[in-house]
């Protein structure tokens, strides 16, 4: 087993924004803005974030805002909640939240919460619980959390547990580690942990590694490395984190690097992407590899843009 | 991407995907003019369903059909015939896109969109989906969908009881169907649906089907969770009750003023010492609850009016559940010998976690003497201190029969008015399934065989406690726990944390194995001063800690060289006042927020632990703090007792000691404990007398 391959890993996430003429790259074209979180954050975590220009990227950003207060994936696309966050996300990541009108993104945000305290992801009203933790999430960064009936929302999280412990992503859905971070994400930054059962949850994220060290995202699943950060995030803020193996799942993770041209991919062997490079350096992070920035598992940043945020006076 | 090999690309199929991409990007662009100057011609429309036929994940060109569909119906001409030919050809679109990737998101919100509009024939949506879960068993996309469908054309539930069944016998490896079972199930229980009156009548055949699964693979997961939830549903109480309480029922407490002289005829179990004027009521319940407040219970004292009782939930968060409540009764100034009787639930109000509003009532008495105050000055606070030395701590004997009431199988009497325990179906179905699992594990060794017989055998002993008075299984549910730690090492940590639960369960079951752990406390300098009894749990590897329920009592705690990382419960202490924690894993002061509920607490010792060594702090979240807006903002006006770095670098130690009246503190051995940061604490703890065993001015 190899190291982290810290600079193939820099020097890949560098080239993604270049290679524009692939038939993969146009099909992402819609979410960029999530590549861009994606990517900035991995380099962040690597001590690599001064290698880009912040102010390009802020244009860009800005340029994404719609009318609405919403953001879109990239320019000239709809807005949608979930490219809203990655914005928020990134300007918080080059402390440049100032430069938002942030009575209009909240009022973008607090829009989109349903009577039942659901939140649809933008005015077509696909509900899911994905989004009332990215409303939370980014409410929260921009602190103004009070706007948004946070009872309600929570309610609603809670109508989608499940009796294996988990949540899914809609009442009745099937529990599932991408939807469990986000419940149990929302849970933490809205001080309401104390209604998840952090031994039967714990019981069932622990048991998503598998004999190869990795983490799968359902029982009988396949592994992969984005469960690394689904799963420990989410063991992590219910503190049943050692329950788990960290050593054969940070071999896991190594194993997934190409070590010639950089990036992390699902699988060993594998074809890598940004999405793929994010979640197992940023899993990597949470098992306290060296030489990373910590992150924090609730609000996906590093631990020094979340304390700056909250703790400065 | 998922599953995509990972090589080199050669140079034609570069070439290839090159013309591809510019192929889209020139749709795209097309697709784009037409979407932001709102055209939306036959032409246009068709464009569209192209392009999302090769990207059904490019979000905008679905909002875009829903933006044409909108268009059309609004048309004068437009008529029910053409609408509802329009949205079959979204529905096509769908289908088409759902071919070309099963799992988008956008395609089958789209779907549910079309049908929504109620103009659409649903008959063919369920054969469309036995087509894509045949496909893709555990899709819960189509999951979801079926739910969805199933909901809109009303389909009863035992219907769709009835397919998880034939999915289930197809394959027995299918978590999504046992998990709809389960849904369906409950909702069927819940509503007492026909031929779901009671759980009496449906569980034990769920048992049967779910045997079949486990037993044809144990070592598959999908079965396993669907019986731990069966498990749990045979044993588990929807009403509330009281478990335990301190003062527990019959027993004397004396309350004194100041502290108390050698001679006295009280025992160091129930005496307590309070300069506050009141001493604590504490109720531990079987679960959490709400609604505990003075209208919900009585306390008759004959020197305290009851409806002044402000019952406070020990909860971490500001919730208002909790398993623990306490409230702080205040007595006169003047010698009293009074007793003191406490009704719980035998008024609505005490609303369980189930939503039950059933609350089993009980009813506890003790007698409480409070002695006034014989104030001896010369023993300034420092004798308060103690030194956690093992000379200091000798074994109490009992010298007289004396009775100790601090169990709570002690309060029996608690549940005269109702036997909540235990129904003969409950107990009859454990037994069957401890029955099951003997077998299993005598055809193979395997893990969840173990798991489930070591937890069956705990609340088949937790069940028949009332009547055995002692754990008749729990030698060999340790014996299965250290046999699971080196069977799937993988987990050894989940194993060992229930192994210390269930030897503290052992250590508290009885009064002979419980007082081999009761010191009484003697240092050479405070010989004169008689301290209650201090509970040593010492050198047991502990990795969590449990049992709280028959600890209520203690006031001495010595929970030194164990393997703690967690205090998680430790709140429900609430007589607590001296804690040694040293030498045990806790890794950040977030871990210590249990202690904030302690007002009673002066001395603690969290030497030699690792905190400030690890980066990722396990529990951050499980503290009141403003990144989970669990304390208000006015921490940010409080006078600047520390910089602003120091707060930004160490504000878990701000939150956490400022709310503590710590006198006595040791710290050294951590990581985080130099000079610099020891200099923040005395700051952000003005009541602090001593740091690690040095006086401060
Ligand atoms: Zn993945």
């Amino acid at each position: 087993m190899g190291e982290l391959a810290v600079d193939k890993h820099v020097q890949y996430i560098l080239s993604v924004e270049k290679r524009k003429d692939s038939f993969e790259s146009v099909v992402m074209d819609h979410l960029r803005m999530n590549g861009a979180y994606w990517g900035l954050t991995t380099l962040d975590l690597l001590g690599k974030l001064d290698t880009v220009d912040a102010d390009e990227v802020i244009s860009w950003i800005m340029k994404c805002q719609h009318e609405s207060g919403g953001f879109s994936g990239n320019i000239g696309h709809d807005p949608h909640i979930l490219y809203t966050v990655s914005a928020v996300q990134v300007l918080a990541l080059f402390n440049k939240l100032d430069v938002l009108d942030i009575d209009k993104v909240a009022t973008y945000i607090t829009g989109l919460q349903n009577e039942d305290g659901s939140f649809s992801g933008d005015i077509w009203g696909e509900v899911d619980t994905r989004f009332s933790y990215i409303a939370i999430c980014c409410l929260s960064i921009l602190r103004c959390l009070d706007r948004i009936n946070v009872e309600k929302a929570v309610n609603y999280i809670l109508s989608c547990k499940n009796l294996d412990g988990g949540f899914g992503c809609t009442p009745g859905g099937e529990s599932h580690a991408g939807q469990i971070f986000c419940c149990v994400g929302a849970l933490a930054i809205t001080g309401s942990l104390h209604h998840v059962d952090k031994d039967l949850l714990g019981w069932w994220l622990c048991e998503r590694q598998v004999k190869s060290g990795g983490l799968n995202g359902r029982p009988e699943k396949l592994p992969d490395v984005c469960y690394s950060w689904w799963v420990l995030t989410s063991l992590i803020m219910i503190d049943r984190v050692h329950w788990i193996d960290k050593e054969k799942l940070v071999k896991f993770i190594l194993n997934c690097q190409d070590v010639e041209n950089g990036g992390i991919s699902d699988r060993p062997d594998d074809a890598v992407d940004v999405f793929h490079t994010y979640f197992g350096v940023a899993g990597l992070s949470l098992l306290e590899y060296p030489g990373l920035k910590a992150i924090d598992p609730a609000y996906a940043l590093p631990v020094d843009v979340i304390n700056r945020i909250f703790f400065s006076r | 991407m998922h599953g995509r090999p990972r090589k080199a690309p050669k140079p034609e199929d570069e070439a290839a995907s090159a013309a591809k991409a510019q192929k889209l990007r020139a749709l795209q662009t097309q697709f784009f003019s037409y979407h932001h100057n709102k055209i939306y011609t036959k032409e246009a429309v068709e464009l569209s369903a192209k392009l999302l036929e090769i990207n059904p994940e490019s979000y905008t060109a679905w909002n875009y059909r829903k933006l044409a569909v909108e268009h059309y119906l609004s048309q004068p001409k437009s008529n029910s015939n053409s609408a509802k030919s329009i949205l079959d050809d979204e529905l096509r679109v769908v289908e088409s896109a759902l071919r070309q990737n099963f799992k988008s998101y956008g395609a089958w919100h789209h779907r549910k969109w079309v049908l929504s509009k109620g103009l659409s024939s649903i008959d063919h949506e369920l054969i469309l989906l036995d087509k894509f879960q045949k496909a893709d068993s555990r899709n819960f996309h189509a999951w979801n969908y079926r739910r969805f469908v199933a909901e809109l054309m009303n389909r009863s539930k035992q219907d769709e009881l009835k397919y998880t069944e034939d999915m289930i016998y197809t394959n027995f490896s299918n978590y999504s169907a046992w998990h709809n079972r389960s849904v369906l199930l409950s909702t069927l229980l819940e509503k007492k649906a026909e031929g779901f009156l009671s759980k009496e009548s449906v569980l034990p055949e769920e048992f049967e089907f779910i045997h079949q699964a486990i037993f044809t693979d144990p070592d598959d997961q999908s079965g396993w969770f669907y019986h731990l939830w069966l498990l749990d549903q045979t044993v588990k109480a929807d009403s509330s009750l009281l478990v335990s309480s301190w003062p527990a029922h019959g027993s004397d407490v004396l309350v004194l003023g100041d502290r108390c002289n050698n001679g006295s005829a009280f025992s160091p179990f129930t005496t307590l010492q309070s300069n506050s004027g009141s001493f604590p009521i504490v109720l531990y319940f079987n679960q959490s609850v709400e609604g505990v407040s003075s209208s919900t219970v009585t306390v008759e004292s004959g020197f305290n009016n009851s409806e002044d009782l402000v019952w406070k939930p020990l909860s971490l968060s500001n919730s208002q559940t909790a398993q623990v409540w306490v409230a702080h009764l205040k007595f006169p100034t003047s010698e009293l010998h009074s007793s003191v009787k406490v009704s719980v639930g035998h008024s609505k109000g005490i609303i369980s976690a189930s939503g039950s509003q059933n609350s089993y009532p009980s009813i506890f008495s003790f007698k409480v003497h409070v002695q006034p105050i014989e104030r001896d000055s010369s023993q300034g606070s420092v004798s308060e201190s103690i030194l956690w030395r093992g000379e200091n701590f000798k074994v109490y004997g009992t010298q007289s029969e004396e009775s100790i009431p601090i169990f709570s199988f002690d309060q029996l009497s608690m549940r005269n008015d109702h036997e909540p325990m235990a129904s003969n179906w409950c107990a009859e179905a454990l037994a069957k399934e401890i029955e099951c699992f003997r077998e299993l594990l005598s055809l193979m060794d395997c893990k969840i065989g173990k798991l489930t017989l070591a937890r069956s055998l705990m609340v088949y002993d937790a069940m028949s406690f009332s009547c055995a008075n002692k754990l008749v299984h729990s030698e060999e549910v340790l014996e299965l726990y250290s046999d699971l730690m080196k069977l799937d090492p993988s987990h050894y940590s989940y194993y060992k944390d229930e192994r210390s639960l269930v030897l503290l369960q052992q250590v508290t079951s009885s009064r002979e194995s419980l007082m081999k752990h009761c010191f009484q406390y003697k240092d050479s300098v405070s010989s004169t001063i008689c301290k209650p009894i201090c509970l040593r749990l010492n050198h047991l590897s502990l990795s969590r800690m449990g049992a709280f329920e028959k600890l209520l009592w203690v006031q001495i705690l010595d929970l030194s060289h164990n393997e703690l990382q967690s205090i998680e419960g430790l709140e429900a202490m609430q007589l607590l006042s001296c804690l040694s924690l040293r030498n045990n894993k806790l890794r950040s002061f977030t871990a210590l927020d249990p202690l904030r509920k302690l007002k009673l607490l002066r001395v603690l010792d969290i030497s030699y632990n690792q905190i400030g060594e690890h980066s990722i702090d396990t529990t951050r979240y499980l503290c009141s703090s403003p990144l989970s807006h669990s304390v208000g903002s006015e921490w940010n006006n409080d006078e600047t007792v520390i910089s602003d770095v120091a707060l930004i670098n160490h504000w878990e130690a701000f939150f956490i000691f400022k709310e503590l009246n710590l006198k006595q503190l040791d710290i050294v051995g951590n990581a985080i404990a130099d000079e610099k940061f020891n200099s923040i604490l005395v700051k952000v703890m003005p009541t602090l007398k001593q740091l690690d065993g040095e006086l401060l001015d």
